[in-house]
């Protein structure tokens, strides 16, 4: 609701709009000085680290670690913290612990634990475990939906609208993904309108929201800009999140973008957790770390605490044997004795 | 509230932007490991012909406070200059000046700071007493019809004095400009900033100085490099400092990045349709030459990227 008068704002002039809204006066005197860009009062900050991020580490990571893992995280006022992926262990090893993961959580109020579900049989084993919402991935490009998942974009549609109804039953939340939303490792560039398809069937099945991923982090602020505006004219802008990849260095700007067009979730890995598998060596995930410093330096809520994650980050790279993605938490953790910069913490 | 449609605030951005390379200079003179005259030397031929329209090439310092850049003259000589590129050097005083210019440098730099403390600690007086010195400087520069850029440092963050106040800023270039540099690199120096600092600062400065002679000079220490020069660019800037592989660490936070890696600038700046003249294949050819010969892993993502596909 806080956004709505902002976005009024732009397609009005000035006189009009005190016209027929009076009271958005108030609004309009107290709106702080900035480049004319509205941005999101508050970004709903999606935790990706604990799945997302350890599925893509080649290090398998003791059920113990993933538990304090999250336990950690639940302590910084994250308010989603996607847990695990109930996918065969065949196929994604350091998933094998769903079960004991999901069971093994101290669960904080006022955080939600979603898990991936990419089938039925999944889905089952989530419900039993103790799971209150779920997820599941489409993709906009069929050789990758071929190759990840073995069928195509149409064919994993029935999958997931198996699963969907079910969870409707059940009332469980189910959040949508789409992967290759910017790029694929196989087919190249993807059409917008491709994407937008894919997140129209998603959201029409029933999502509540669905997270736009740049798969192998090739987007830019212009293909980011793009893409939006096509699935915007298919899914409301406050059901989409995006979910973009650090792999060329871009995921920042490319959030700025869509926070500029009124996007306002955000998925990001704790100390950017998580490589590339299509770019051996190269980063995943953004650092939830990064993308907090840059909100918080821009008056944007979140309600997370920046050097609780940092803290979090600490422990599962200590875990890992692996050096943080974050730049925050690198130069956060070697600025030499002089007075930091205290405006973001 | 009846919505009328989906407002997405259409952003105009410049359609050209150039790149100025700050790899050899600020980059190299951030680095540990001395390098040879020839290496560099080649680094800078090399960046020549990848496109790039400016590159500092060296910094006429004293060898005593930046032993990096004890070979200045020898740089200056041994580079093959491209025509049509300028390759501006730094020049802290009236000595430097003459050297510079004897030494055949056609384009000079200064640089002066937006906190009282940061000059102090580094170069030894206050701000105004540093205008003061780059007087002869630029009265030389004049006589000589040489170009001068300045650089102000800072501008979003000091490593003593914390927050920097964007008035500081605006005061700091304007007298800059004044004293008749062409254009004002205005320098994230500590990479603190983010777009909410970079906006603010912008607009304090642009109400002194036109925004066509002013550049930003990020850092990435933080990661925000390229969302605050996306923030620039929105704001008329057409002006971005890059280094070549993200050379030159950050001197306040030790093992953390400095520069914004000039390839990473490029792919975001291509992506989003903006000219900017460089051959991004040759710049990574650039940067995979100098992080050999320095034995570094590269900062810039897209070089990790894309030579691993």
């Amino acid at each position: 609701m806080g956004n709505v008068p902002t976005t009024v704002k732009h397609c009005l002039s000035y006189e009009q709009l005190i016209q027929d809204y009076p009271w958005l006066k108030r609004w309009l005197l107290e709106e702080k000085t900035n480049t004319g860009h509205e941005f999101p009062e508050f970004v709903k900050i999606v935790e990706v680290g604990p799945r997302d991020g350890l599925q893509n580490e080649t290090e398998i990571v003791p059920t113990g670690v993933k538990i304090q893992l999250i336990d950690m995280l639940s302590g910084t006022g994250l308010p989603v913290i996607e847990a695990t992926s109930f996918v065969s262990s065949k196929w994604v090893p350091q998933m094998a612990d769903h079960t004991d993961v999901l069971r093994g959580i101290q669960r904080a109020p006022h955080v939600r634990y979603p898990v991936l579900t990419p089938n039925m049989q999944g889905f089952q084993d989530a419900v039993a475990a103790g799971a209150t919402e779920v997820a599941v991935f489409g993709s906009a490009s069929e050789t990758f939906s071929k190759k990840n998942i073995n069928c195509s974009i149409d064919e994993s549609m029935l999958r997931f609208k198996e699963v969907i109804n079910t969870a409707k039953e059940r009332q469980i939340p189910v959040r949508g993904y789409v992967s290759c939303a910017l790029g694929c490792p196989h087919e190249g560039y993807i059409e917008p309108s491709k994407v937008s398809e894919v997140a129209k069937s998603l959201y029409e099945l029933g999502c509540y929201e669905i997270s736009l991923g740049d798969t192998i982090g090739v987007g830019t602020p212009g293909s980011m800009f793009k893409m939006l505006q096509s699935v915007m004219k298919e899914v409301p802008t406050n059901a989409l999140a995006v979910h973009c990849h650090d792999t060329y260095g871009q995921a920042l700007p490319n959030i700025l973008t869509a926070l500029q067009m009124g996007v306002c979730v955000v998925d990001s890995a704790v100390a950017g957790l998580g490589g590339c598998p299509y770019a051996q060596g190269s980063s995943g995930n953004v650092s939830t770390e990064d993308v907090l410093y840059m909100l918080h330096g821009m008056g944007i809520e979140t309600g997370v605490n920046l050097a609780k994650v940092i803290e979090a980050g600490d422990f599962i790279c200590n875990a890992l044997h692996r050096e943080t993605n974050s730049k925050v938490a690198k130069a956060r953790g070697r600025t030499l004795g002089c007075v930091s910069v205290r405006e973001n913490i | 509230i009846l919505l009328l449609h989906t407002c997405v605030k259409c952003v105009s951005l410049p359609e050209k932007v150039k790149i100025v390379e700050v790899g050899p200079r600020d980059g190299l003179q951030n680095e540990k490991t001395m390098v040879p005259t020839e290496t560099k030397i080649n680094l800078i031929d090399m960046l020549s012909a990848s496109g790039l329209p400016v590159i500092e090439a060296t910094s006429f310092v004293s060898p005593k406070w930046v032993p990096q850049m004890a070979d200045q003259v020898e740089v200056m000589k041994g580079i093959d200059r491209k025509p049509g590129v300028s390759y501006p050097v730094l020049t802290p005083n009236l000595k430097g000046f003459q050297a510079a210019i004897k030494a055949g440098a056609s384009e000079v730099a200064i640089f002066g700071a937006a906190s009282e403390l940061f000059s102090k600690k580094n170069i030894n007086c206050s701000v105004d007493e540093s205008l003061q010195r780059f007087d002869e400087v630029m009265k030389a520069a004049k006589e000589f019809g040489v170009p001068v850029r300045g650089y102000v440092s800072c501008v979003l963050g000091c490593p003593y004095e914390g927050k920097v106040a964007p008035e500081k800023v605006a005061h700091v270039a304007k007298r800059l400009y004044s004293m008749g540099c062409y254009e004002i690199s205005l320098g994230d120096t500590i990479g603190v900033g983010t777009p909410g600092s970079m906006s603010k600062m912008l607009e304090a400065v642009s109400r002194e100085v036109p925004v066509n002679a002013l550049a930003v000079h990020c850092h990435d220490t933080y990661g925000q490099a390229l969302a605050n020069i996306l923030v620039a660019l929105q704001m008329g800037i057409s002006v971005v400092d890059s280094s070549v592989a993200g050379l030159g660490g950050c001197p306040y936070a030790q093992g953390a990045s400095g520069n914004v890696a000039t390839e990473d600038v490029v792919y975001m700046l291509h992506g989003l349709g903006i000219q900017t003249g460089v051959d991004l294949s040759k710049l990574m050819d650039a940067g995979a030459f100098i992080c050999r010969t320095l034995n570094r892993k590269t900062n810039s993502k897209v070089a990790q990227a894309t030579c691993k596909l």
